[in-house]
């Protein structure tokens, strides 16, 4: 019985993993230089700053914000057409990693803003009394003694995309949500449901795993 | 020579944090500033190397106006007078030598070979060269400040800043750090501002002292004299000269 289920659905399943762990990396990835930039733009504009600029951080606080509030099955259909323009479909993995990635730029640049906001105020005070210029300040000081905070914000954002993805399985963007959706919810597979959700629950404890023991790994404090 | 010249820091909100202060503090002396928490002092020291902007008032170094700079004038400016924090203000995530190296990096945008060597000479004169390669939270306190003092002392600056320098650390670590700022006064000449809250650490090092209260200077002189007849009410009170039960 195993081996029937095995051989039907091992390669599904196989290709299913590929295309979730294309999707969940490709549009982290991608969010993440986005994020980045927003967060480090956030924190230095910020009311107290290095740079307080408070117009420019109310208007990006707000458009993070909204960003952020939109439901994503909404976001994802919104933005069909624009996707389709982009990178020529709105199916499938590749058109699902745009909307994924408009989604998760605002969770990341807000992430990553907290994890600038943890860093002693004492060590930048001290940068900057050195005579450090502000990027170097950014680059030398504020982001390396960020990282290991900034690490285990991947991890919540990882597992974040990867129920994003399953979402997108619903409107045909392939991987394991998909898998779940087609064979297990219309098709009442119960085997392919179970082993779609238990592949799911594998992938989350290895993410977070692997990067609690990156963050471990970067942290000297 | 620093001269602070009628300084006010008022911050939004009509708090007065500094009202008409005027001081001078000659090259190559140990200067410090007393006062009770909250009197002004750490304001004071950071206007000095402009990390607070004083609201009206001039303070020249060697004669030049320097509340006015900005940009690469500002960052250049500050290189030559050095900091020292309470809370040592060290990079976690750098080694001790990577700190040590971080305002050659703030100046130039690279470390070089000779910089890392100067670092070394520098962490061996405070007396931690075997911790090049250790991180910050593998050092005691006192340890700590003596990275910090030879991370000053990196780019040879003219003056160090000393703000609460040795309050966060036990009287054994204290007496350590307040030797080593005055040898290091002696040898290089380096004029050193000492803000602290205690007299002790005054009476150790400094030649001159001025009194803050309130964000005024209510006492001012040379520290035997200062010591010998306090005239304000702050300075008895910091020199337990009063009666702490009445």
């Amino acid at each position: 019985m195993l081996n029937n289920f095995l051989a039907e659905f091992a390669p599904l399943l196989i290709q299913g993993t590929v295309d979730t762990l294309v999707m969940v990396f490709a549009s982290t990835a991608v969010a993440y230089v986005i994020g980045t930039v927003l967060g480090v733009i956030l924190h230095l504009t910020a009311p107290g700053g290095l740079r307080p600029v408070p117009a420019l951080n109310a208007v990006l606080g707000w458009v993070v914000n909204i960003g952020r509030s939109l439901p994503f099955i909404i976001l994802l259909i919104a933005l069909m057409p624009a996707t389709q323009a982009l990178v020529g479909t709105s199916t499938g993995v590749v058109g699902v990693i745009p909307p994924l990635v408009v989604a998760t730029a605002p969770f990341v640049a807000r992430m990553v803003e907290q994890s600038l906001a943890e860093v002693s105020r004492d060590a930048v005070e001290a940068a900057e009394a050195c005579g450090a210029s502000v990027p170097r300040i950014v680059f030398s000081a504020l982001l390396p003694e960020a990282l290991p905070s900034i690490v285990r914000g991947v991890a919540v954002t990882l597992i974040a995309v990867l129920g994003y993805t399953a979402i997108a399985g619903a409107v045909g963007a392939g991987g394991l949500g998909d898998i779940a959706i087609r064979y297990g919810y219309y098709r009442y597979e119960d085997e392919a449901m179970i082993v779609t959700v238990v592949l799911l629950v594998v992938l989350v404890q290895l993410i977070q795993s692997v990067c609690n023991a990156i963050a471990r790994k970067v942290d000297h404090r | 020579m620093i001269s602070i010249k009628h300084v006010y820091k008022t911050y939004d909100g009509g708090a007065e944090a500094l009202s008409d202060i005027n001081l001078e503090i000659a090259d190559g002396d140990i200067f410090g500033i007393i006062g009770m928490s909250g009197a002004g002092k750490s304001t004071l020291v950071r206007t000095i190397n402009l990390l607070e902007r004083p609201t009206t008032g001039v303070i020249e170094v060697d004669g030049r106006d320097v509340t006015a700079l900005s940009g690469e004038e500002l960052r250049a400016y500050r290189r030559r007078v050095a900091m020292i924090f309470q809370n040592f203000g060290l990079l976690a995530q750098k080694t001790v030598l990577d700190n040590v190296c971080f305002p050659f990096l703030a100046a130039t945008g690279k470390v070089t070979e000779a910089n890392r060597a100067r670092a070394l000479e520098l962490l061996d004169r405070v007396g931690l060269a075997e911790k090049a390669q250790s991180y910050p939270s593998q050092l005691s306190g006192g340890q700590k400040q003596r990275v910090a003092i030879a991370r000053a002392l990196a780019c040879e600056p003219e003056v160090i800043l000393c703000d609460e320098a040795t309050s966060a650390l036990d009287p054994s670590s204290t007496n350590t750090i307040l030797k080593l700022l005055r040898d290091i006064n002696r040898e290089t000449g380096v004029t050193l501002v000492v803000i602290t809250h205690s007299m002790d650490v005054v009476e150790k090092i400094c030649n001159n002292v001025a009194v803050l209260e309130r964000g005024r200077v209510v006492e001012q002189g040379s520290v035997a004299e200062v010591f010998a007849a306090p005239r304000a009410e702050a300075t008895r009170v910091l020199l337990g000269k009063v009666d702490w039960d009445a």
